[in-house]
């Protein structure tokens, strides 16, 4: 199941020229841009891991896609973002993110009903990709990102 | 050729002879015969590419046609435009990239556009600097390569960007830092980088202090320089031979990895003095062989400062007075014999100098003052200087006296008691 989160998501995947046109649109914006990555789609996890810091002082958009091409190599199967914050007083939110890099294969989400007290119905959503140990399915064997 | 007003359905030239329905969304080429205005007969040599195909006969093939419309796109350019349907800069110059040309097909240099770009640049850059003529030799051939490449490319041969990481050597105050500075933009205007900044740079901004800074710190100021050039003042204090845990070594490489990896993306500049920087080269052949154009700046000669010197105060808005001038030319003379000397950065120094004198001078005056005396530099302003008093003595020019203090002291030294300036800061 294709994950439709954050700008463009209904697009067809972006291409590397693509990404880089919105990179260096975020950098003309003055907005810094930052790489995260995550192999948890659940829709509320909302915080990925940060790849590096994020770049205040660029003003090319190959810098960020060489952090891009970087984050994607170290992790092959996991979601990739790139988030661009507009620091502007007033706004000092995250103005654009988009996914430049998602997995081969998405199992998608399991509803999981529960039946508390009542005969009440909670549902959750449960992502087959977190089904294994974090260790074992991370991109770097296990070793911990640094 | 046949005109489009008596065309017959069994015309022969393909490109004339459907005029209604090639529309503004027909076929991107332009027309290159007669315009399709309705004239009953075109006039000859009429239409953009009529004169260089010299009258095509029919058979003469498409390609052809479309090989002399390109060799003159400026001509082309806003019927192309509004065929594409495109329209704007991207549009016609894609048109211009997309198709190649035919291997007989003759490019005339100077209708070419960049060509233009880069005679004007290169003009500009003989203004703004002057001597510095192998500089500017280095400059002209590599916009000219940049061109070539470009040009190659058009025919479909291989044209694989060249490495421009440079080195500048020479003594202080030559331009390195300037050219630099300057070269960004022009590698920009070529085509060759993407924005052009400048990002200048010494050991520290490179090097950490403890083990694991290094890598993360280079890597920034790296990802900040992409697209521009990146300047390193003072390069071979990188490298401290004395101490081998330094981590200036770990700059260095990972400098050198992403000079071969991201060559595309950004140009490296080294700047520093001759001696030093052939140290620094023997210690790291890698750096070396991995920087294609290394660069003396020369020393500049007496008429070379003068005409510095002169369009600094020009940018400024100052005049030197005729006999200023004499009195300034024979300043430079001394000043190059005495020590630390830095050619233009020296001239810059005396100029702010004399400015400080003039207004020393100006506000000792009182008096009404008008446009020029706030413009004009004065002998006295010039002969004010220290250098004139440890080599010659020079008696006082005249009009020295309305210089107030006495030319010894007007250097750097604490005005005297009752000076009027310190009577305006009090």
């Amino acid at each position: 199941m294709r994950i439709t989160q954050g700008t463009f998501s209904y697009l067809p995947d972006l291409s590397d020229v693509e990404i880089m046109a919105q990179i260096q649109y975020a950098i003309d914006q003055g907005w810094a841009v930052a790489v995260e990555f995550t192999d948890d789609p659940h829709p509320r996890n909302v915080l990925w891991e940060m790849w590096g810091l994020p770049m205040f002082e660029i003003s090319d958009a190959s810098a960020g896609m060489h952090e891009v091409t970087a984050c994607r190599a170290a992790y092959p199967d996991h979601y990739v973002k790139v988030s661009a914050y507009d620091a502007t007083l007033g706004r000092q939110t995250t103005a654009l993110s988009f996914i430049a890099s998602r997995p081969a294969d998405e199992p998608g989400f399991r509803l999981d009903r529960q039946e508390v007290a009542d005969r009440r119905i909670r549902y959750s959503l449960h992502a087959y990709a977190t089904d294994r140990p974090a260790a074992a399915r991370s991109g770097l064997n296990g070793r911990s990102a640094t | 050729m046949s005109t489009p007003a008596s065309s017959t359905p069994a015309s022969s030239t393909p490109a004339s002879s459907t005029p209604a329905s090639s529309g503004p969304t027909g076929f991107a080429m332009p027309r290159p015969g007669p315009a399709p205005a309705p004239a009953p007969a075109p006039a000859p040599g009429h239409g953009p590419a009529a004169a260089r195909t010299g009258g095509a006969t029919a058979d003469r093939a498409t390609a052809d046609r479309a090989t002399a419309e390109r060799a003159t796109p400026e001509r082309a350019t806003p019927e192309r435009a509004t065929a594409d349907g495109a329209g704007g800069k991207t549009g016609t110059e894609a048109s211009e990239h997309d198709a190649l040309l035919a291997p007989g097909a003759i490019l005339e240099l100077a209708d070419d556009r960049q060509a233009r770009l880069i005679a004007r640049i290169l003009g500009d850059l003989d203004r703004e600097f002057i001597g510095l003529a192998p500089v500017k030799d280095r400059v002209r051939e590599i916009g000219a390569l940049l061109l070539v490449d470009r040009l190659r490319g058009r025919y479909g041969l291989s044209s694989s960007r060249p490495s421009l990481h440079m080195c500048f050597t020479g003594s202080p105050g030559t331009g390195k830092t300037t050219l630099a500075a300057r070269m960004g933009e022009l590698l920009r205007e070529l085509g060759y980088l993407r924005r052009g900044q400048l990002v200048s740079v010494t050991r520290d901004d490179l090097v950490g202090q403890y083990v694991g800074h290094t890598a993360p710190k280079t890597k920034e100021v790296l990802k900040r320089a992409m697209g521009g050039v990146l300047l390193i003042d003072e390069a071979y204090y990188l490298y401290r031979p004395d101490n081998e845990r330094d981590y200036g070594q770990e700059a260095i490489e990972i400098l050198l990895q992403f000079m071969e990896a991201h060559r595309d993306d950004l140009v490296v500049i080294l700047a520093g003095y001759r001696s030093r920087m052939d140290v620094f080269f023997q210690s790291n052949p890698g750096m070396a062989s991995r920087i294609g154009h290394h660069i003396e700046f020369p020393d500049f000669s007496l008429d070379e400062l003068m005409q510095i010197a002169e369009l600094m105060l020009e940018r400024e808005e100052y005049l030197l007075a005729p006999a200023a001038r004499d009195a300034f030319r024979e300043y430079i003379g001394l000043r190059m014999r005495q020590p630390r000397f830095a050619n233009a950065r020296s001239m810059r120094n005396a100029i702010d100098r004399l400015r400080l004198r003039q207004a020393r001078r100006i506000v000792a005056s009182g008096g009404p003052i008008g446009r020029d005396d706030l413009m004009q530099l004065t002998v006295a302003d010039v002969r004010g200087s220290r250098v004139f008093d440890d080599t010659l003595a020079t008696p006082p020019p005249a009009g020295h006296s309305l210089d107030g203090p006495p030319a010894g002291h007007s250097l750097d030294g604490p005005p005297p008691a009752g000076d009027p300036l310190t009577a305006l800061a009090g």
